[in-house]
């Protein structure tokens, strides 16, 4: 008797996601990704210089209106560096959030011709970002170098915050792009609630600015987490602990009711989509 | 019972069809309904997945459908459009889950519904081989052992390192079927993706789809509404209708059944009635007999076609003459038949008779045809002129020219030999 032996059978209830059957798609996640980025900046003159310009000029904008005009404050850090420090992780968040949010429903015509984990798409969509965000990553360092900031130990600790930003991003694309095969509004919505977002996280204002009674509320953020060990690290601060655990918490269920939301939406998406 | 391969057992699959809009009647009543037009679309999205019982607009694309096969064995699926084919194939592929039953399948499964799924226009063609391979299951390691193959196979090599969108679609179609003849499962799922293409690439593909059954022992599905294809390549079929098996069993029969069912036609020969069994001499009926013995309206191209004239008669003449003629569809006459009506034959009474002819296989290409019939003197008198007669059809089972189906070929096939061949 052969060894792949397959039952197809109407499924029940909620379900996690078949990890074994992901991994043999391996290389379909590999293809996705590598696609999804030459399908970005293909016949751009810039490329992936894009990926520098965009965050770039946010940050510029950004220390102007808000450093310079509102002045803001900026815990005693130059403006540009203190917006750009959570930006990186910003712009990687809200990227993947549309692109993840989109990857169903642009490639219908996949999930109606062919069978494969649909969860490869939005780990596509997220992985792909992923070449942007090493990019921007370069400008960070000239900002360093040119503020002559020297990153403290805490840098140690960066793996780990990478990894919550990649379990929210993942967590909160699941849902989104599950629930936007079935509701195309999520896919209208997406792009001013993105927006709104920046506000919720200490991105162009310091956590200081949040009131004491408000701030465990605030931390329940993953971003804000983030953004806020990121900053610790890079300037040489204690890690800021409280600011991240709730986040961190708050990161994994979002991850976990991801993989069970999928899962269970899945078996409709042939057919509405 | 070990090389059961798949196995469905009372299969059944549900859709949703659009319920038709509440259509308001007065201003206010739209005013209404555009507000409350969020709320009742949010039901109605919400609703596209689940279901109640005995509701309207459920339509159930397949009733429970049962079968088994083999491995090795190439079936065919023949059907109507909307007969539950392609949803069969779905399930089948894990494309869309059955609402109720089940299917037990041993071994690497591979659908292909469609050619290229993947493709994207501003990647080059080889590294749209590597998307569309691994989406239909490939590994890397895999697509990089048969890379030359495919490239070799699609004929495109010139272009392999421009984007797909400088491609042609029948470059695309080339390059997307290379890809999946390259696949090598336990169970190749093929729906109607032949139909595109050209004449020598279908033709390629449909040897390596025969190849791929024959030689590898791989266990073949395909639908197909290209009756001679199935024919060609399918031992046994499946007849689909309504959603459920019509019947299952060899391709020919299966075949057979089917046309004769999807005639429209309901008389299956002509009969004498009332006054025109009080002519002198008459045609009392006008039948077309296939290979079984029973009356039929649809043959197959590789099959005998017997044309049985009863006949009734007051007294023996020696010059009288039934003639039958053959018209096409367009109303071209092909042949016509003139025999004395009387020959040695051995009369049933003194008042009837009947005459066989009988027409050889492979004669008539695929089509409609109708006779038209008369006992007459000829020049002289014409007793009973029968027109239109038995409107019946040839189907393409598997000829020579099976790969040109759909295409005028003529009306008849060719008899000829080649008596001399320069080189």
């Amino acid at each position: 008797m052969l060894a792949n032996k397959t039952v197809i059978e109407p499924s029940k209830g909620w379900k996690f996601i078949d990890f074994h059957e992901l991994w043999k798609y391996k290389d379909l996640l590999y293809f996705l990704t590598v696609r999804g980025i030459k399908a970005r900046y293909a016949q751009s003159v810039l490329g992936v210089g894009w990926a520098i310009i965009q965050p770039l000029f946010t940050t510029l904008v950004f220390t102007v209106v808000f450093g310079g005009l509102a002045k803001v404050d900026s815990d005693g850090m130059p403006y540009i560096l203190f917006s750009y420090l959570a930006l990186w992780p910003w712009n990687y968040f809200s990227g993947t959030l549309s692109e993840s949010a989109n990857s169903l429903v642009a490639n219908a015509g996949m999930i109606t011709k062919v069978y494969f984990p649909r969860l490869i798409l939005p780990l596509a969509a997220i992985f792909s970002k992923l070449l942007d965000f090493m990019i921007s990553f370069v400008i960070l360092l000239v900002l360093l170098i040119y503020f002559k900031v020297v990153p403290g130990l805490g840098i140690v600790f960066l793996p780990l915050l990478l990894i919550q930003l990649l379990l929210c991003s993942l967590g909160i694309g699941m849902v989104l792009s599950a629930m936007a095969v079935q509701y195309r509004d999520v896919k209208y919505a997406l792009g001013f609630i993105v927006q709104l977002l920046l506000y919720t996280a200490p991105v162009v204002y310091s956590t200081t600015a949040v009131p004491e009674e408000w701030q465990f509320v605030y931390s329940l953020n993953p971003m804000v987490g983030v953004i806020e060990g990121i900053r610790a690290m890079f300037l040489d601060r204690p890690m800021p602990w409280e600011w991240i655990w709730p986040g961190a918490i708050v990161g994994f269920i979002l991850f976990v009711f991801g993989l069970f939301y999928f899962r269970r939406m899945e078996k409709v998406f042939a057919d509405v989509a | 019972m070990s090389d059961t391969i798949i196995k469905v057992e009372n299969l059944s699959k549900r859709y949703r069809i659009g319920l038709q809009e509440k259509k308001a009647d007065t201003f206010a009543q739209q005013m209404v309904n555009v507000l409350k037009y969020p709320i009742d679309n949010f039901r109605k999205i919400q609703n596209l997945g689940k279901f109640q019982d005995n509701e309207e607009g459920v339509h159930w694309a397949l009733k429970d459908v049962s079968f088994e096969v083999k491995q090795g064995e190439v079936l065919g699926i023949i059907g109507k459009n909307g007969a539950g084919k392609s949803t069969l194939l779905k399930i089948l592929s894990k494309i869309t889950e059955p609402t109720s039953g089940r299917i037990e399948m041993n071994g690497r499964v591979a659908a292909l519904l469609e050619v290229g799924t993947g493709f994207h226009p501003e990647l080059t063609g080889r590294e749209n081989i590597y998307m569309n391979g691994t989406i239909l299951g490939m590994t890397k390691k895999e697509i990089d052992r048969k890379l030359e193959e495919i490239i070799d196979f699609s004929g495109v090599e010139k272009y392999v390192d421009t984007p797909v969108k400088f491609y042609s679609s029948g470059m695309r179609v080339r390059l997307g079927f290379s890809v999946a003849a390259h696949l090598e499962p336990e169970i190749l799922i093929i729906d109607e993706v032949l139909a595109v293409g050209d004449f020598e690439f279908q033709k390629k593909c449909l040897g390596k789809i025969e190849d791929v059954s024959k030689n590898q022992g791989r266990t073949v599905l395909f639908v197909s509404h290209q009756l001679g294809t199935i024919n060609q390549l399918c031992n046994s079929a499946i007849w689909m209708n309504n959603g459920q098996i019509e019947q299952l069993g060899k391709t020919r029969k299966i075949i057979k059944e089917y046309i004769s069912s999807i005639s429209d036609i309901k008389s299956e020969q002509f009969e004498a009635t009332g006054i025109e069994l009080e002519k002198q001499y008459h045609i009392k009926k006008f039948a077309l007999i296939n290979t079984e013995g029973k009356a039929s309206l649809n043959f197959g191209t590789n099959e005998h076609i017997k044309i049985k004239v009863d006949f009734g008669f007051s007294n023996r003449k020696n010059n009288i003459e039934i003639a039958i003629a053959l018209f096409d569809y367009n109303e071209n006459r092909i042949f016509t038949i003139h025999e004395p009506l009387f020959r040695n034959n051995t009369l049933l009474d003194k008042k009837q008779g009947s005459i066989v002819f009988e027409l050889p296989p492979n004669y008539l290409t695929p089509g409609s045809y109708h006779f038209v019939a008369t006992i007459h003197i000829p020049h002289l008198e014409s007793f009973h002129l029968i027109e239109k007669v038995c409107v019946f059809s040839i189907v393409e089972t598997g000829s020579n020219f099976s790969d040109y189906e759909g295409i005028n070929i003529g009306v008849v096939f060719p008899q000829y030999r080649i008596i001399d061949d320069y080189v």
